[in-house]
């Protein structure tokens, strides 16, 4: 990867003031960077500090004393393994979610026919409705539909979206017609072509969708809040948001809380972050 | 029969998310229209009776309400700061990763990145801890380098600016995303012929790169201002909207109206005024980018 624009230059000194211009915008990302994720430091550095320590001053950088106490209180003495369950289950959903916008998308890109782009441009439109128009009648309909209160009732006002659909278009628009065509001669149904040839071939863009769902999922907030009464059915995000009103001197316990809610998605970002940064280089290059 | 069947299927295909995309999207806006002229309440959801309509008492009353107003003024002193910072350190971020030839460049997009993905609610509560005024990080930091305690959350314009420097924290690593796919779209020959006119590396920037990226600079412009009207979940986490209504949003405001006071009706028309806030800002938004594609 060193397409440099050093490389491509002739002069000893524009080679000289280049490379002090690297090590300038390098210093200087350094330093942007470590204030990026000193927050994150100080959240992980902290849940494990005892609460003696955490009210010390001076503060502590590195825990003195190293203590899992505040994790076990989160799942011993509040419901946090509640919060995780439910949080999982709409992960879950949000899963089946992503096969309907995948399938919509497919859908979109590859048949012809009556009403197709007007359609289109009504899901396109939905993305401009901002959510806070939409709060208070959506939890009406659900109420309506004696749905408030229910895993359903979380699940569905955020299961389709208008933007992966639309990147799922993008993406199956390139499948080649012929294929499909071949395919279906020899006597398969829309369903398997759809399930066999087009799911395969979207596989790059199915990847980062599943994981950018997986992150939407885990860190559902706002309609949890506004569905759920409940404790039985709080997330982690409502949970933890609860646990700031309840223990609200208690830093260690709250930064245990933040950081088992932060670490996956940190770690699995981390892990598949080529993924997903390419892919949107991609698709916003289109 | 399966011949009917494979005309059908692109209508089965779509039907699903269209079904639900009607009955959360399209179908509520209607709702919201038709309940900001009634005195919805807690009453009136329970027996539908109760409900009346009352015109258009709820849009008169919430602009004079003075609550409303100073949300509004809140609302715009976010976007005001927030979306031109938003903008300068994404892009400059952005330009410094794509300027640099090391390996190590390529990290930096996950460590600036990374704040994007992370949950609100357990950012905010990192950053209240880091903001508070006894215990925290912040305030320490400042007084070891002999400087006095800072009011973060305490002082409402203070409060304000601190909501945007965590809010400012979270949205970079998208638009910075944003910038550097529209950075590698630019023809590398571009920098090389002004490299044979002799031009550094500042000269190219100002005159090819910024040129060049004037479509992604519009489209991160207009998201992020979209984006901030919509200010919503860092007050209603960190300040829910305290010291003094200081940090109130429009869209707290909307929020703790339908659900914290249960006025369904009058939240409802506070939600239209933003809505027809943003269809204005974008439109705006839209003119001036004609206009100046117009000009050159």
């Amino acid at each position: 990867m060193r397409t440099t624009v050093a490389g491509k230059k002739g002069g000893a000194r524009d080679r000289e003031g280049n490379l002090t211009f690297q090590w300038i915008s390098g210093i200087l990302l350094t330093i942007g960077g470590i204030f990026f994720l000193l927050p994150f430091f100080w959240m992980v550095l902290s849940s494990f500090k005892p609460e003696s320590e955490i009210v010390q001053i001076p503060p502590t950088f590195w825990p003195a004393t190293f203590t899992t106490y505040n994790f076990s209180y989160l799942f011993e003495n509040m419901n946090f393994g509640v919060y995780l369950k439910n949080t999982l289950i709409i992960v879950l959903f949000s899963f089946g979610g992503l096969m309907l916008n995948a399938l919509a998308g497919f859908g979109f890109a590859k048949y012809d026919f009556k009403g197709r782009n007007g359609l289109f441009v009504l899901v396109l439109a939905t993305m401009m409705i901002p959510s806070q128009v939409t709060m208070i009648p959506v939890y009406l309909i659900l109420n309506s539909l004696g749905l408030t209160n229910t895993m359903t009732g979380i699940v569905l006002p955020g299961l389709v979206g208008a933007f992966a659909i639309f990147l799922f278009r993008q993406f199956m628009s390139t499948i080649p017609t012929e294929l499909l065509e071949a395919t279906r001669l020899d006597g398969a149904s829309e369903y398997r072509i759809f399930l066999q040839i087009a799911l395969p071939i979207s596989k790059p863009i199915l990847a980062v969708q599943a994981i950018l769902t997986f992150i939407a999922g885990w860190n559902s907030f706002l309609w949890p809040l506004i569905i759920a009464n409940d404790e039985s059915l709080y997330t982690l995000s409502v949970g933890l948001s609860l646990l700031k009103g309840q223990y609200a001197a208690n830093f260690g316990l709250q930064m245990a809380g933040a950081t088992f809610m932060v670490a996956p998605v940190i770690v699995l970002f981390t892990y598949f972050q080529k993924h997903i940064i390419e892919n949107f280089t991609i698709s916003g290059l289109k | 029969m399966k011949g009917f069947m494979n005309r059908q299927a692109p209508y089965f295909f779509i039907a699903p998310t269209l079904l639900l995309l009607t009955l959360f999207s399209i179908v509520p806006i209607v709702v919201a229209l038709v309940i900001s002229f009634t005195d919805m309440d807690l009453r009136g959801l329970a027996n539908w009776d109760r409900v009346s309509f009352i015109g258009f008492e709820n849009y008169v009353e919430v602009l004079k309400d003075p609550v409303f107003l100073k949300a509004i003024l809140n609302t715009l002193f976010y976007v005001a700061i927030g979306v031109p910072l938003v903008i300068l350190f994404s892009l400059t971020i952005a330009l410094l990763i794509n300027l640099g030839t090391s390996r190590i460049f390529k990290a930096f997009r996950v460590v600036y990145y990374l704040p994007s993905v992370t949950n609100i609610v357990a950012v905010a509560v990192v950053w209240s801890y880091l903001y508070n005024p006894a215990l925290g990080l912040f305030n320490y930091l400042l007084n070891s380098v002999g400087l006095p305690d800072v009011p973060w959350l305490t002082e409402p314009t203070i409060a304000k600016l601190s909501l945007i420097l965590l809010a400012i924290w979270k949205a970079i690593g998208l638009n910075m995303i944003i910038f550097i796919a529209a950075l590698q779209g630019i023809p590398k020959t571009y920098y090389e012929a002004a490299q044979l006119d002799g031009a550094n590396t500042w000269q190219q920037v100002t005159s090819i790169t910024i040129p060049m990226l004037r479509f992604a600079i519009f489209f991160v412009s207009i998201t992020t201002m979209i984006g901030w009207l919509q200010f919503f979940e860092e007050p209603f986490v960190m300040t829910e909207g305290g010291p003094l209504d200081g940090t109130l949003s429009v869209a707290l405001f909307i929020y703790q109206n339908g659900f914290k006071f249960n006025n369904f009706g009058y939240a409802a028309a506070g939600s239209f005024v933003l809505f027809v806030c943003i269809i204005a800002v974008t439109l705006v938004q839209l003119r001036l980018q004609k206009n100046e594609s117009d000009m050159t």
